[in-house]
């Protein structure tokens, strides 16, 4: 059993814990995420390491409420205990100085953007951030990646916060004004990332993604996180989360992301007339 | 005293097929004491010397010895003789291919049907285990050394139980949040309920061995970590990783591997949805590709979930399927269809890209391939459409290579397998390795073989600490 010992709300439906799991500290680093079951009668769900701590063996996780699990885990209360944590998984992010590195998070991707900032940062690297939220009440993670960033670029959807646009657009000015960028990590929703790697491609940058597909155990044995790389099929949560943003399928990652879409809604709907 | 033979077996009793298609109940109900007296009867009670039952098995029971203490009455005695070999009869008992193995020479055969030795092993282990029958364990002094297991599947199960009663402190690693392996995750409720394998883990635990779930070797810990802190280290790692063909189409949704499936039912318990958490679609018709024991599991459990018309699709011919017997038996009863001399070539989705159509060729057999079995040609131009909501890979599965990764001094086959030789020891010094690991696809009997064969050569090499300096790399 793993104790929440803290617990924030950041934004609407958007919660951060602190939870007991020392194991998973002992070797964890950025870009690596968990799996969490809640109960005896929960799913396996991944999320990402947004900070961890050897001293005291805590682990923190950011989280947007957008399912059934998500909700449960977000009504969990400090000395409530998750019954399954198994981690850190998948393969840690590839750091190095590059120079120049530009990390595009979006929305709940600013965790692990976070992480790998930190890390690229800590490796030497010149790191620029752009973060982008749908609007001013959904900026999570500011001061954090104010602290770890050479520079930081906020943009909001609406335009509600700092200024108007999509990450997207942060790019492509940054990049048509000349701004130096030898490397590019990405995270954040499907749509977001396919169109960085679009931007980054003309450019010729390295470009990596970190993908978030369904996972059932998180250790190679299921194949249900399987994506298309470079006409390869890979396992994000062995061969990734990261890969080539320039050889990866989104267009199917996004199709297969719907795959319980309607399995879901039933699960939620349940919870929410509080039959569980 | 000569006693008259009873030339024909005593038969079964099963849950009828078309009620048990809308359960997860286990298929075959087991003997009664009563029935089990009288099919122990028929055994012959070859000397232990000579008896084929006990060269046939890969764990050596004594299968004449419990047998007699079934008709003795004594099931606690028949049980101890059971457990002297192997310590999870009640698995064995249920998953064995027993036809191939100890049932194989049995010399009934020669006048009537073979002793249903498999059976039989299977009612002690469940009239114990339902009467709080425990067998008498030896354990020896504890002598402070320390071994690692990594996988709680049958391999690691039988080499910490071997090694407890030799003294050893033994602590298990799975990666998964329940113990157990493939016998959790892969074989079905209806073939192999969950609670006998709790039960036995249980007993392991009782015995003094220390299970760890949630920890995966290679990523949580690293093997290092293990064998800086432990004396001896033991991968029963299995075969993980499924196999898919790369074909067009092929990550349409609702096409799985056969251990996404099976594990949403089995350890997710998906068939419970939405009481359960974790879903599963259920559709009209769904294609298994492959006709092995895990492709008989997953058409089966499809039929059970839900779906209607439930296909096995194989490149070969009937003879040739992998699967045992009593699975292809059961999966017959229970109305899955098969279709021989198919093999897929596309996989067609609908707007949303959810599988609707596989596209099939057909194949005729050519020359025997290095198995031996003769290998499927296609047939050009015999190309045809089979509509399907889902497609389950049933083809066979690979050992994970999590946990190899960044150990480079951990030598593997070109098929993904541990390089190990006949005392099981892999190419870093401390290190042993059992079961699919090495093997790559086999049984549950066979890993729990390597895992007690094992169990010794750990023991041999913690008190001599002699290591060869090279692997003779055995075959298997």
């Amino acid at each position: 059993m793993f104790e929440i010992v803290d617990k924030k709300v950041l934004a609407p439906n958007i919660k951060w814990i602190r939870v007991k799991a020392p194991l998973v500290t002992k070797n964890a680093k950025a870009g690596q995420f968990i799996v969490l079951r809640l109960h005896e009668k929960g799913e396996r769900i991944p999320l990402t390491l947004f900070k961890w701590h050897k001293e005291d063996g805590t682990i923190e996780l950011v989280f947007q409420e957008v399912g059934k699990t998500t909700y449960e885990l977000g009504s969990y209360e400090p000395g409530d205990k998750i019954m399954d944590i198994v981690g850190p998984l998948g393969k840690p992010t590839h750091i190095e100085n590059y120079g120049t590195a530009i990390v595009v998070s979006g929305g709940v991707g600013a965790p692990i953007g976070y992480a790998v900032t930190r890390a690229l940062k800590e490796a030497g690297n010149h790191v620029v951030s752009i973060i982008g939220f749908r609007n001013k009440q959904y900026v999570i993670l500011e001061d954090e990646f104010r602290k770890v960033s050479d520079e930081l670029l906020i943009t909001t959807d609406d335009g509600s916060y700092v200024r108007k646009g999509f990450t997207t657009d942060v790019l492509k000015e940054y990049l048509a004004n000349g701004g130096k960028a030898d490397y590019v990590f990405t995270v954040g929703p499907v749509i977001m990332m396919k169109l960085i790697a679009d931007i980054t491609r003309k450019y010729g940058i390295k470009t990596d993604a970190s993908l978030n597909p369904i996972m059932v155990d998180g250790t190679g044995m299921c194949g249900a996180c399987r994506v298309t790389v470079g006409g390869e099929i890979k396992f994000a949560c062995v061969d990734g989360p990261d890969f080539d943003a320039h050889q990866v399928n989104f267009d199917e990652l996004l199709t297969r992301l719907t795959e319980y879409r309607e399995e879901e809604r039933l699960a939620m709907d349940r919870y929410v007339k509080g039959v569980h | 005293m000569a006693k008259p033979i009873k030339k024909k077996r005593i038969a079964v009793p099963e849950q009828d097929p078309k009620a048990r298609i809308h359960n997860f109940d286990e298929v075959a109900l087991g003997y009664t004491f009563e029935l089990a007296k009288e099919e122990a009867s028929r055994c012959l009670q070859c000397p232990y010397n000579f008896a084929p039952c006990i060269k046939g098995c890969p764990v050596n029971v004594n299968i004449p010895g419990f047998i007699k203490k079934i008709l003795e009455e004594d099931i606690k005695g028949a049980l101890e003789v059971i457990h002297e070999t192997n310590s999870l009869p009640g698995i064995t008992g249920r998953v064995c291919p027993q036809e191939e193995q100890c049932e194989m020479n049995c010399v009934m055969g020669k006048l009537g049907d073979k002793v249903n030795i498999g059976k039989l092993e299977r009612f002690v282990a469940d009239y114990a285990r339902e009467h709080g029958i425990m067998p008498e364990t030896k354990i020896a002094p504890k002598n402070g050394k320390k071994v690692a297991i990594v996988g709680s599947g049958p391999s690691g199960l039988t080499a910490a139980s071997d090694l407890i009663k030799m003294g050893y402190d033994v602590t298990v690693y799975e990666a998964l949040h329940e113990p157990g392996g493939v016998l959790i995750y892969g074989i079905p409720e209806f073939r192999l309920p969950k609670d006998i394998v709790k039960y036995e883990v249980k007993y392991l635990k009782m015995l003094g061995a220390k299970i760890e779930t949630n920890v995966v070797i290679g990523k949580t810990l690293s093997l290092y970590d293990l064998t800086k802190e432990y004396d001896a280290v033991f991968l029963g790692t299995g075969a993980g990783t499924p196999k898919f063909l790369n074909l067009p189409g092929v990550n349409c949704k609702g096409i799985y591997s056969a251990n996404e499936f099976l594990t949403r039912i089995n350890l997710m318990k998906a068939y419970k949805f939405p009481e359960y958490d974790t879903p599963i679609k259920v559709g009209k018709r769904l294609a298994v590709i492959g006709a092995g024991n895990v492709a008989m599991d997953a058409a089966r459990s499809a039929l059970r979930v839900g779906f209607e018309e439930v296909y096995i699709l194989y490149r070969r011919t009937r003879e040739y399927m992998t699967a045992r017997q009593e699975e292809i038996h059961h999966a017959e009863e229970e109305g899955v269809k098969f279709m021989f001399l198919v093999s897929p070539v596309e996989f067609i989705g609908d707007e949303n890209c959810n599988v609707k159509v596989v596209k099939l060729i057909m194949n005729k057999l050519g020359e025997p391939d290095l198995s031996g079995r003769r290998r499927p040609e296609p047939i050009p131009g015999s190309e045809f459409a089979l509509e399907v909501d889902a497609v389950v890979f049933a083809i066979g599965q690979r050992p994970n290579k999590v946990l190899y990764q960044e150990v480079p001094e951990l030598k593997t086959t070109k098929w993904g397998t541990l390089v190990v030789d006949e005392k099981y020891r892999t190419t870093m010094p401390g290190v042993f390795a059992g079961g699919d690991a090495v093997r790559g696809e086999a049984t549950v009997v066979l890993a729990m073989g390597d895992g007690k064969r094992a169990a010794k050569a750990i023991d041999e090499y913690i008190r001599t600490g002699e290591w060869p300096k090279e692997i003779n790399q055995k075959t298997f």
